[in-house]
C-alpha cells in the first residue's frame, strides 16, 4: 500500500473522484497549472485536463458563488479557498446560500460542494493565515463540517465529502500536512511515514460523516479534539501518562455523539481541545451536550482548552498554540475534581 | 459511390444546423509557462508621449480612451517626451532614484535574511520601485497611503526608519507592531501608511472611506491605494469604484498589473480581456493607463490624479503596467509556473536603470555617482542589518513580552482577557 502524506491523500482523493465522476470539478486560487500553494492539487490538471481543474480569479465569494451555481445545475464541484482565513468574502454565500438552498427550495435545488480550506497555526502565518473557523460553520443551519486528523482518514472522509449532495466545509489542518504534529515545538518534526495512517490505497474508500474514532482508550479522562489536536492530546497523554481516552471527532456536523457518550460514562471525566479561540467555540457545544448527556456520571466539572480570545500573534505563537503541557494540566485538573 | 457519400455529407449539415451547438468553455491559459518561449509582442504598448494629458478637471466620459492606452514618457533615447512629463525638479529626481536603490538593496538583504531563517517571510517589490517610490513623492507628506504587501518603497520614500522595517521584519524587540504581524505588514500612522492587511483588498475600500472622511471634516488631505492585478476580482476593488464615484471621495486607486497573482496571469482576473484601468470606466471615473516602470510616467499620473482629487474633482483609478521581476514572496518558486526568462524580457525595462539613464542624459548624474551610491545604499542596508540583529532575529526569544499578545484587542482588557493571560502564566 503507497505511504502518503496528508497532501498527498487529499490529493489522491480528488483524483479518484475526478475519474469516476464525471461532474466532479476542482477549481481554486492557483490549484490549476501551479497545482495549489500547497500542492494539493499537482498534476490534476495535467491528468484530467484544464475544462476539470483550472485556476480561478482572486474572489472567493466568486469561487463558492459559481460552485453553488455548478452545483445547483447537477455538477459536482470541490473548490479549494487557499487559507481559511480568506474564507470570509465567500461567508454570505456559504451562510445564506449554500447552507438554505435545500431548505428554502423545498428540496427542489441543493448544493452538493465541498469547500477545501487549509486552516490552523503552526507554519508562522500570523493572524491571516493561521485562524481556525470552524465554529462559524458548525453554527450555521445546513453545513456539514469535517476536520481530518490523518492521511487515510482525510482520503476517505473528503471522498465521502465530495460524494455528499449538501455542502461540506473540510478543513484540512496545515500544520499536519506533512507529519503528525503533536505541539512539541522542539526537536526534528516526524514525517507522516512513520505513522500507521499514512498507509493510504490508492483506490476509492469512504470514512463515513458522522462517525469518530477512539484513537487512545483509557480509563482515566476523555479528551475530545479534532484535526492537529488529536496529535497534541496522544502527546499529552503520553508525556503526562495519564490513562486517558482520545476521541477525534473527524466530522464536527454531523457529530458521533454516540461515541462520546459511551466514552464520558466509562471515564467520567471530560476534556475538550480546540486551537480556535475559546468564547463561542466548538467546545461550547461539546461541553453542553456532555453536561446534558453524561451529567449523573461526571465526576468533575469539564475542562476546555483552546487558543486565547486574541488574534492568532505572529512571533507569540508557540505561547498561543494550546500545546501539550496545556492539555496534560487540564486533565489534571478534571482528576482532581 | 459518390453520390451516396454527397448524401451523407448533406444529412450531416442538416443535423448540423438543427441541433444547437454543444457549449464549451473558455479557460485562459498563459501565454508563456516554463520552457516555453516568451513573447511580449503581443503587447499593445502606445509610443512614449503619444498620449494625451486632458485637464484635471476634464470629465471624466472624455477621457475613456486613456484607460485603453498607455501613457509613457521615458523614450528609448532616455528623453522625456510628450505632454504628460511632468514638472519634477531634479532633487526629488535623484531623491526618487536613491529611494528606489534603497528599496532593492533593503530587499535583497531581507530576502537573503529570510533565507538564512532571521525572519519567517518576506516579499520583495524588484521591478515595481518606481510604483511606490514615485508615488509617494508625487503626494503630500500628510495624505494617507492603504498599501497592499508590496509598496514598502512607500515608508522608504517618506524615510520612515529602516531599522523599525526590519524590527517588524525580525518580530524583535524593535518591532513596533509587538511582533503581531507576519513580516512585511509594516503599520505607520506618523508616516501615512495604513497597517497592512494579509487578507487581499480589504483596503481598497477602506482609503475610499478615509478620503471621504476627510472631505466631510472638510480637511486637505487625500487618499490612496494600492491592490495588485488579481485583486481586482475581489468584491472589495468593486466597492472602492462604487463609493469614489458615487461620492466623489479624494481617493487615487491604484491597480499594480504586475501580470503575476502568485501563479495565475493576469487573464485570469480578466485582464486579457480588457485592461484593468477600463474597469473604471463602467463606473464613471477617470481612469489612466500607465507604464510602472517609467518613473516619469507614474509620477505625473500620480501628480494628475492628486490635483484632480485636491480640486474637489473626485477620484481616478491608475493602473499601473509593470512586472513582478521575482517570486509572489519567499513562500514560492515562479520558476514553477512561468518562463524563467520572463523577467529578462519585460520590454518596459527596468525602473532604476531607466530613470538613471535620463538623469545622466540630463547631465544631472553619472555612473561613477551611481556606482557610489550603490555602494553606499548597500553599506546603509548592512549597518542598519547589523544594529537591528543586535536586538535579535525572528525565533531567537528576542521578542517583545509574550505577555502583550493580551493587549490591544480591545481598548479595555475584559475579564476573560485578563483570565487567560493569568492561565497562560503573565
Amino acid at each position: 500500500m503507497p505511504t502518503m502524506n496528508m497532501i498527498q491523500a487529499v490529493n489522491s482523493a480528488m483524483s479518484v473522484m475526478l475519474a469516476r465522476d464525471p461532474n466532479v470539478v476542482v477549481f481554486g486560487e492557483d490549484v490549476g497549472y501551479f497545482g495549489g500553494v500547497f500542492r494539493a492539487t499537482e498534476g490534476l490538471q495535467r491528468t484530467y485536463g484544464k475544462t476539470r481543474c483550472f485556476d480561478t480569479p482572486i474572489a472567493e465569494g466568486g469561487i463558492v458563488g459559481a460552485a453553488i451555481g455548478m452545483g445547483a445545475y447537477g455538477m459536482r464541484p470541490v473548490v479549494e479557498i487557499q487559507f481559511a482565513d480568506y474564507i470570509y468574502p465567500a461567508f454570505d454565500q456559504i451562510v445564506s446560500e449554500a447552507a438554505r438552498i435545500r431548505y428554502r427550495s423545498a428540496g427542489e435545488f441543493s448544493v452538493p460542494m465541498t469547500i477545501r480550506t487549509p486552516y490552523g497555526g503552526g507554519i508562522f502565518g500570523g493572524q491571516t493565515h493561521s485562524q481556525s473557523p470552524e465554529g462559524l460553520f458548525t453554527h450555521v443551519a445546513g453545513l456539514k463540517v469535517v476536520v481530518p486528523s490523518t492521511p487515510y482518514d482525510a482520503k476517505g472522509l473528503l471522498i465521502s465529502a465530495i460524494e455528499d449532495d449538501d455542502p461540506v466545509i473540510f478543513l484540512e489542518p496545515k500544520r499536519l500536512y506533512t507529519g503528525p504534529f503533536e505541539g512539541h515545538t522542539e526537536g526534528a518534526v516526524r514525517p507522516w511515514s512513520v505513522h500507521p495512517a499514512s498507509e493510504v490505497p490508492e483506490d476509492h474508500y469512504r470514512i463515513p460523516l458522522g462517525q469518530a474514532a477512539v484513537v487512545r482508550e483509557g480509563e482515566d479522562v476523555t479528551v475530545l479534539a479534532y484535526g492537529t489536536m488529536v496529535h497534541v492530546a496522544l502527546a499529552a497523554a503520553r508525556d503526562s501518562g495519564i490513562n486517558a481516552e482520545v476521541i477525534d471527532l473527524r466530522t464536527l456536523v454531523p457529530l458521533d455523539i454516540e461515541t462520546i457518550v459511551r466514552s464520558v460514562n466509562k471515564t467520567g471525566r471530560c476534556v475538550v481541545v480546540h486551537e480556535a479561540t475559546r468564547t463561542s467555540g466548538y467546545g461550547a457545544e461539546l461541553t453542553t451536550l456532555v453536561q446534558q448527556q453524561c451529567f449523573f456520571d461526571l465526576e468533575a466539572p469539564i475542562e476546555r482548552v483552546t487558543g486565547y480570545d486574541i488574534p492568532y500573534p505572529h512571533a507569540f505563537e508557540w505561547q498561543y498554540f494550546p500545546g501539550p503541557a496545556r492539555v496534560a494540566e487540564a486533565m489534571r485538573q478534571t482528576l482532581r475534581g | 459511390m459518390l453520390d451516396s457519400r454527397r448524401r451523407a455529407d448533406n444529412r450531416a449539415l442538416l443535423v448540423q444546423e438543427s441541433e444547437p451547438r454543444a457549449l464549451e468553455l473558455r479557460i485562459p491559459e498563459a501565454p508563456a509557462r516554463p520552457g516555453e518561449p516568451v513573447d511580449f509582442s503581443r503587447l499593445k504598448l502606445a509610443d512614449p508621449g503619444a498620449v494625451r494629458r486632458p485637464e484635471v478637471d476634464a470629465p471624466a466620459e472624455s477621457m475613456r480612451d486613456l484607460a485603453y492606452s498607455l501613457i509613457r514618457v521615458l523614450d528609448d533615447k532616455d528623453e522625456a517626451v510628450g505632454s504628460w512629463a511632468p514638472e519634477v525638479s531634479i532633487a526629488t529626481l535623484k531623491a526618487g532614484l536613491r529611494a528606489m536603490m534603497l528599496t532593492r538593496a533593503y530587499d535583497d538583504r531581507m530576502y537573503r535574511a529570510q533565507r538564512q531563517g532571521k525572519t519567517s517571510f518576506y516579499i520583495k517589490c524588484t521591478g515595481e520601485e518606481a510604483i511606490a517610490v514615485a508615488q509617494a513623492l508625487a503626494l503630500d507628506s500628510g495624505d494617507m497611503c492603504f498599501p497592499s504587501y508590496r509598496q514598502q518603497g512607500l515608508l522608504i520614500a517618506r524615510n520612515y526608519p529602516l531599522l523599525k522595517m526590519m524590527g517588524q521584519v525580525y518580530s524583535n524587540t524593535l518591532d513596533p507592531l509587538k511582533g503581531r504581524q507576519m513580516p512585511i505588514m509594516y503599520s505607520s500612522r506618523e508616516y501615512g501608511f495604513f497597517t497592512v492587511s494579509g487578507n487581499l483588498g480589504t483596503q481598497i475600500i477602506q482609503a475610499v472611506g478615509w478620503a471621504m472622511g476627510s472631505a466631510l471634516r472638510g480637511d486637505t488631505k487625500i487618499a490612496a491605494s494600492w491592490i495588485g492585478d488579481g485583486t481586482t476580482a475581489e468584491g472589495d476593488f468593486h466597492y472602492a469604484l462604487t463609493f469614489a464615484s458615487v461620492y466623489r471621495a479624494p481617493v487615487i486607486l491604484n491597480v499594480v498589473n504586475n501580470q503575476w497573482a502568485i501563479s495565475s496571469f493576469q487573464g485570469i482576473a480578466g485582464g486579457d480581456q480588457a485592461p484593468f484601468a477600463a474597469r473604471g470606466v463602467g463606473y464613471g471615473l477617470p481612469s489612466l493607463r500607465v507604464d510602472g516602470n517609467d518613473f516619469l510616467a507614474v509620477y505625473a499620473a500620480t501628480q494628475w490624479a492628486a490635483q484632480r482629487a485636491r480640486s474637489n474633482h473626485g477620484a481616478t483609478l491608475i493602473e499601473l503596467f509593470t512586472y513582478r521581476a521575482e517570486g509572489h514572496s519567499t513562500s514560492d518558486d515562479p520558476t514553477r509556473y512561468r518562463a524563467a526568462d520572463e523577467a529578462s524580457k519585460w520590454p518596459l525595462g527596468d525602473p532604476i536603470l531607466r530613470l538613471k539613464q535620463y538623469l545622466i542624459k540630463r547631465g544631472e548624474w553619472t555612473e561613477e555617482q551611481h556606482e557610489a551610491q550603490q555602494n553606499e545604499v548597500t553599506q546603509e542596508v548592512r549597518t542598519v542589518q547589523r544594529e537591528a540583529e543586535a536586538s535579535g532575529v525572528h525565533g531567537a526569544n528576542n521578542t517583545h513580552s509574550p505577555k502583550t499578545m493580551f493587549e490591544d484587542v480591545f481598548k479595555e482588557m475584559d475579564w476573560r482577557l485578563r483570565r487567560q493571560r493569568q492561565e497562560a502564566g503573565f
